[in-house]
């Protein structure tokens, strides 16, 4: 078990190792003797393109920087915040105090931005630890948003007039706006906000969905790049239900005493960024598709925050097909799909170290079988996102939680298929070979584990296949992988980035499932294997068990 | 060396299911025994008990002139031979494999030796059959096979539970020749069970009838037809009678 440890340690040393070589690139000095600062971001486009600036901010002023960008939402990116697996991300005040605090505060509070920010920041640090830098200087309210014709259609120019027509409607929210308390919750408390239906979105297509009357109401961001580009109405919140939602970094209060100069370098932005400056920036990122690297440094140096275009890779937006797309992006994509092969060979290699032994360790106690698969077939039901966002309390953010969740997915297929090849292998064999003077380990080792290993390996190859969908998902909580690409792009509603990660994942699986194939007619029981395998079985072989 | 079988007062239940209700018999060295009766009769559970597949409740059984519980089970296993109706050869292992498999286990020097020896002895020349595996083999052929990995070690007694029960009428005829020869020349002690009563006739010296997992009579077959000790018996062998005559018309 310590080896186990000590090798996840290692794997997550490399990986580490290998995200902070792709970052290296971009920096210009490097303090040896400090910890890299983690920099994080929730998986929407404003929040990748403040968590770079952060970074860069940060790095031109000498420290190492590690990014998790698109940690999974709220609960997840503050969950590692709190846990100190990350040291800072954007956040908004409004968020804090509704998502975060479940508070609520008298009308006369929420009008006054400051007030807001004062009582939420008071809490996070007495309850959390957790500081709150002084704001961005803009505020990202919610804009419940619909197309103009929908306006005019109605008559709809407030909360009220969409409560009134909303039995009409059917809204597509995202799923973290449809769970909150200062989301559609509270809405339809307030406002008694009834849609006809509610479809639950993806952030990255909402604005095409309203677009092509899929849906008649969103919930979008007021800085939203998008919203001014299909030219939607935003519907006035007139009872004031929304609270302030000023942005902010949000730092972990041990960044303060271990770096001092992050916590100062991040102050620079405070008050610097004002709200149509952010809707061009978003809008440079969502719409016009530059990327969140150059938009960062473009504004820091506007700012007169870092000097010159050193620190910056410029990189060449080529609008030239998506196969020279990939192309260009051959290097990183390859150390995604390496990284992505190696959480779910670790996950497998774990699961199989475990699932195989248990699976023969319940066909000798038959009764427990059943009950005990049953439990690892429940896991199967969780929702990979739920069951990775379940780790964050005990294990942060990073490859070890997501080699947890992945292993769980990867035991059920192996332990039931291990169970059900050695209970079914051969009876007639086993017994024979018990009658004549087989010790159990023998019996084990020569007859029902040969005749068991296709079972065994179909379940093997199911949880490889499995996992390496799962481990997509492994990006929310800032494991790496190919599902980088895909939560980066689905945040930057970006379809080229979304299947820059998404093909070479099915691709991956195909390979491993047919890597797994050979394997399986190599370990075969000898009389049925074919063609070329088969010579290789002996005419007679001393065992030696 | 052929060894004496012996089972004395030897009781078992399987739940609240009787199995063997005080039974007690003998097999002398070198001799032949068949254990006759319907299923539920107990004659397998009685055969397993001298390779300790069954543990009897009550009673002691011997081989040799021990306890079989004087030796760990593995050992004392691999010192009897053993034939189930459907052969139970390794089906991922060659023949001669199979048939190596109790001189493996002893650590004979000359294994591989012994099981060519074995698989001559039942018919099957190792050059034309020794690299097939089982399921390239007719039935009769693959319990020739179990035949030959039962006796390849030379145990001093072999345990037989309904080897022919799963062949053809031709193949089992033939089969139960070749394994009355083989028998006489190894001079090894058999228990044989069966629920034919011709079969039993053939091979053994003895029989045995068994009813209910007590012992009904034990005999030679002249002695079963010309005295039958129980109306069970007599009527066991009318009714084998019976089907011999409906051959005859």
């Amino acid at each position: 078990m310590k080896r186990i440890l000590r090798s996840l340690a290692l794997v997550e040393f490399a990986v580490a190792a290998s995200a902070h070589a792709q970052s290296t690139a971009t920096e210009t000095a490097t303090h040896s003797q400090q910890r890299p600062v983690v920099v994080a971001s929730k998986p929407f486009g404003e929040s990748y393109l403040l968590c770079e600036m952060f970074a860069q901010l940060l790095e031109s002023r000498g420290m190492s920087v590690e990014r998790r960008p698109g940690l999974g939402a709220t609960e997840i990116a503050f969950g590692a915040l709190r846990t100190g697996a990350i040291d800072a991300y954007p956040e908004y005040t409004g968020t804090g105090l509704v998502a975060v605090l479940h508070d609520s505060l008298p009308d006369s509070v929420l009008a006054d931005s400051r007030a807001v920010f004062a009582h939420v920041a008071r809490r996070f640090a007495d309850e959390y630890g957790v500081r709150w830098l002084p704001p961005l200087g803009f505020q990202n309210t919610y804009a419940i948003a619909v197309t103009r014709a929908t306006a005019s259609k109605y008559h709809l120019r407030t909360l009220s007039d969409l409560a009134r027509e909303s039995p009409h409607l059917t809204a597509g929210f995202t799923a973290d706006f449809i769970g909150r308390n200062d989301g559609l919750v509270g809405l339809s408390k307030v406002y008694g906000l009834h849609p006809r239906a509610v479809r639950p979105l993806a952030p990255a297509v909402k604005y095409q969905a309203l677009a092509s009357g899929a849906v008649d109401v969103i919930d979008g961001y007021s800085t939203d790049g998008l919203l001014a580009r299909y030219d939607l109405v935003t519907l006035i919140d007139d009872r004031h239900f929304f609270p302030p939602y000023e942005a902010a970094a949000l730092v972990n209060g041990k960044l303060e005493s271990q770096i001092p100069n992050a916590v100062a370098a991040l102050t620079l932005l405070s008050g610097r960024l004002d709200e149509k400056t952010m809707r061009q920036l978003n809008r440079r990122v969502e719409v016009d598709g530059e990327d969140v690297r150059v938009v960062a440094a473009d504004e820091l140096n506007t700012l007169g925050l870092i000097g010159g275009r050193q620190s910056t890779a410029r990189v060449e937006q080529s609008r030239s097909g998506f196969a020279r797309y990939m192309w260009d992006r051959r290097g990183d994509l390859a150390v995604l799909t390496l990284r992505h092969l190696l959480l779910v060979g670790l996950a497998l290699l774990a699961a199989v170290i475990v699932a195989v032994p248990l699976g023969l360790f319940l066909e000798r106690t038959r009764p427990l079988a059943e009950p005990s698969i049953g439990a690892l077939g429940v896991l199967q039901t969780i929702p990979s996102i739920a069951l990775l966002a379940f780790m964050i309390p005990l294990l942060g953010v990073g490859v070890i939680p997501a080699l947890v969740a992945l292993w769980l997915y990867a035991l059920y297929p192996i332990a039931r298929g291990t169970y059900t090849g050695v209970r079914d292998a051969d009876p007639d064999a086993v017994a024979a070979a018990e009658a004549l003077g087989t010790t159990p380990v023998q019996r084990l080792m020569w007859v029902r584990l040969p005749l068991a290993a296709p079972v065994i390996m179909a379940g093997i190859r199911t949880a490889a296949v499995i996992t390496v969908g799962a481990a997509t998902l492994a990006a929310f909580i800032g494991a790496g992988g190919l599902g980088e690409p895909i939560v980066a792009g689905l945040a930057l509603a970006d379809t080229r980035m979304i299947l820059s990660g998404a093909l070479p994942a099915a691709a991956l699986a195909l390979v491993v499932d047919g890597v797994l194939g050979l394997v399986e007619r190599l370990i075969a029981p000898a009389h049925r294997r074919e063609g070329i395998w088969r010579r290789q079985a002996p005419l007679m072989r001393t065992p030696n068990v | 060396m052929p060894t004496p079988l012996a089972a004395r007062n030897v009781s078992h239940r399987f739940g609240s299911v009787v199995a063997l209700d005080d039974v007690s018999i003998d097999v002398p060295a070198g001799r032949a025994v068949a254990l006759v009766g319907e299923s539920g009769s107990g004659k397998t559970t009685l055969l397993r008990c001298f390779n300790r597949l069954v543990e009897p409740l009550r009673g002691e059984v011997r081989v040799g002139d021990q306890d079989v519980r004087a030796q760990p089970a593995v050992t004392l296993r691999r010192g009897i031979g053993y034939v189930q109706q459907h052969g139970g050869l390794l089906p991922h292992w060659r023949v001669l494999r199979n048939v190596a498999l109790v001189p493996v286990l002893r650590e004979m020097t000359d294994a591989v030796d012994a099981a060519r020896r074995a698989l001559e002895l039942v018919g099957l020349p190792v050059a034309d059959f020794g690299h097939r595996f089982p399921h390239e083999l007719s039935g009769g052929q693959r319990q020739r096979v179990a035949l030959a990995r039962s006796i390849a070690a030379r145990p001093g007694v072999i345990l037989l539970d309904e080897p022919f029960g799963a062949l053809d009428a031709i193949s089992r005829a033939e089969l139960q020749e070749s394994f009355d020869a083989m028998r006489r020349d190894l001079s090894v002690t058999t228990l044989l069970v069966t629920h034919d009563l011709a079969e039993a006739g053939r091979l053994a010296d003895e029989v045995v009838v068994m009813r209910a997992g007590r012992i009904e009579q034990q005999g030679t077959m002249r002695t079963l037809i010309t005295a039958p000790a129980t109306d069970y018996v007599a009527r066991l062998i009318e009714r084998a009678r019976a089907g011999l005559e409906a051959l005859r018309l």
